[in-house]
């Protein structure tokens, strides 16, 4: 079975934010929700990078851990995902989420932010009868129509991977040796609680 | 810029030099060119680039710019959030587990060991105010809050782990949903009721030298004597103090909580976290110790929240120095009602 991953190349980000517009549109997220979001580091100053980060689906992820009302499953790809309609939105998972994915359609003042929405790999959710309610609630299901999430698809550098763990890591490792340099697969060991080693 | 001296002029024509050389100016400081190292592809961009594990070593979390107009959004990793992980998960249960079981353990033991405390004189029936009605309605206010928001709140912890595999995923979710806007809820009168207690109790509870003997004797409990005691004793002082103190804590933390990111950044919030859900475990636990002495494990006390009365006896035994101060008055009150008739309440 695969281990479904994402991998930031940052040295060949260069912040189109593409995949940030391309995962808006794909799932109809709502204003001021991001799944996905390039972040740059040291902006305007020499050793600066950029890169693109969304939920990681973690192993061992934190916010199914810390969910007061186990509203989060793994599929058998090792996709986090949750079901809305038992989140309470509690905020937990967004404490607890080294990588700032959870995200809330409210302010959030007296607790009241609503259902939680994240990055589903797009894969959809628990929702099994209704293709119209599952887009609804967690945007398009493409996983299931054998394509990969459309972030990475539309990476115009192909900065961003994503795919079976092991694969995306080679490819990585090959494009680290053939030039040279790599600074790494940035937020692995803190998910996955391991790196590539190049 | 005017420049009046030579010397001026000299610095500004270095400096002009520095800066007209590509090198020097995007990378504050020539390549070297170092022949052995040299990527295939040409330069290496990242030469001068922090590593991930360099940034995190130095920063503890990684913040940088984005383009949403929301700053938590510029937080790019916090490994903190597995620390919240091990807290939530792998310490909070435990921690509040522990302390509740204890407690309840230790009460019942102490139970089985001494029984319910009675007084050792018979009643007089001559019974002394000793909570006026504003008094009492705010202890109850109080605990009636606290009572919710200590069962909404261990919900947040156990309820997955208890009542979930009873009632299902829907049922929990729901029950959740409701508990979590009762604990918002409650949380308002708490800690108004917090603030009134601690106005109206405060001056019964400043320590006095009669703390220490009663403290050494723990008040009279395990041997049966009973070390003298103003209108609240050294017991019930520590009771107050942990409401006031731990009660604060909670309230700060809880508006924190209430108010996700108003003042605080995420590590602020998972520190209020675990501010308030150590304060809750504690609080919990020395409550059921003060519903335990003051229903179950000593006859009379109860009335004294309940009705606001007690008797002189009990008075006496538990309280004797405020006993003492109020006899002039009961005699007072005993004295108008035989002329009257009538209790002059």
């Amino acid at each position: 079975m695969a281990r479904l991953k994402f991998l930031c190349d940052a040295d060949r980000c260069i912040e189109c934010n593409a995949c940030v517009t391309a995962c808006k549109n794909e799932h109809d997220v709502p204003w001021g929700i991001n799944r996905r979001r390039v972040v740059t580091l040291n902006d305007g100053k020499p050793g600066e990078r950029s890169v693109s980060m969304a939920c990681m689906h973690c192993t061992e992820a934190p916010c199914a851990a810390v969910c007061p009302v186990d509203c989060f499953y793994t599929t058998a790809d090792g996709v986090v995902l949750h079901s809305k309609d038992l989140c309470i939105g509690c905020g937990y998972c967004f404490y607890a989420c080294p990588f700032g994915a959870p995200q809330y359609p409210r302010a959030g003042n007296f607790g009241s932010r609503g259902k939680m929405d994240k990055c589903t790999y797009c894969a959809g959710g628990p929702e099994q009868d209704s293709a119209e309610l599952e887009y609804a609630k967690y945007g398009r299901n493409r996983l299931e129509e054998g394509k990969l999430p459309l972030c990475a698809e539309m990476c115009s550098t192909k900065s961003l991977l994503a795919g079976d763990g092991e694969i995306i890591a080679r490819i990585y490792k090959e494009r680290v040796v053939k030039r040279g340099y790599g600074s790494g697969a940035w937020g692995w060991k803190t998910a996955y609680r391991e790196t590539i080693s190049t | 810029m005017l420049l009046r001296s030579g010397a001026g002029l000299l610095a500004a024509l270095v400096l002009f030099g520095w800066l007209n050389c590509p090198a020097g100016a995007q990378h504050g400081q020539d390549p070297v060119p170092s022949a052995s190292s040299a990527p295939p592809s040409g330069a290496n961009p990242t030469a001068q680039a922090v590593t991930e594990e360099q940034l995190l070593q130095e920063m503890q979390k990684l913040e940088g710019r984005v383009s949403i107009p929301d700053y938590k959004a510029a937080l790019l990793e916090q490994p903190q959030g597995r620390g919240y992980q091990f807290f939530h998960e792998g310490l909070l249960p435990w921690l509040m587990g522990v302390l509740i079981v204890a407690m309840v353990a230790g009460l019942a033991l102490f139970f089985l060991l001494r029984g319910r405390i009675v007084t050792d004189a018979p009643q007089t029936g001559i019974k002394i105010r000793r909570f006026n009605v504003l008094e009492r309605a705010t202890h109850w206010m109080t605990a009636t809050c606290f009572i919710v928001l200590a069962l909404t709140g261990l919900n947040y912890v156990f309820g997955k782990r208890l009542l979930f595999p009873l009632i299902g995923p829907d049922a929990f979710a729901a029950f959740a949903q409701w508990s979590k806007l009762a604990h918002t809820a409650t949380a308002w009168p708490f800690m108004l009721g917090l603030l009134l207690m601690a106005a109206l109790w405060v001056r019964g509870n400043l320590p006095d030298r009669h703390d220490w003997r009663w403290l050494r004797e723990l008040g009279g409990f395990t041997s049966g004597t009973h070390p003298p005691a103003g209108r609240f004793n050294a017991g019930q002082k520590l009771i107050f103090w942990s409401v006031v103190i731990f009660g604060l804590v909670l309230s700060a933390t809880g508006i924190i909580m209430m108010f996700p990111f108003w003042t605080l950044d995420i590590n602020g919030m998972q520190l209020a976290q675990y501010g308030h859900a150590s304060a809750a475990s504690v609080l919990i636990a020395i409550i059921i110790a003060h519903i335990y002495i003051g229903t179950l494990g000593m006859a009379g006390a109860y009335d004294a929240m309940g009705k606001g009365e007690v008797d002189l006896t009990w008075a006496r035994e538990h309280h004797s120095l405020w006993a003492e101060e109020q006899q002039p008055r009961v005699r007072a009150r005993d004295d108008g009602a035989g002329t009257a008739g009538a209790p002059a309440e």
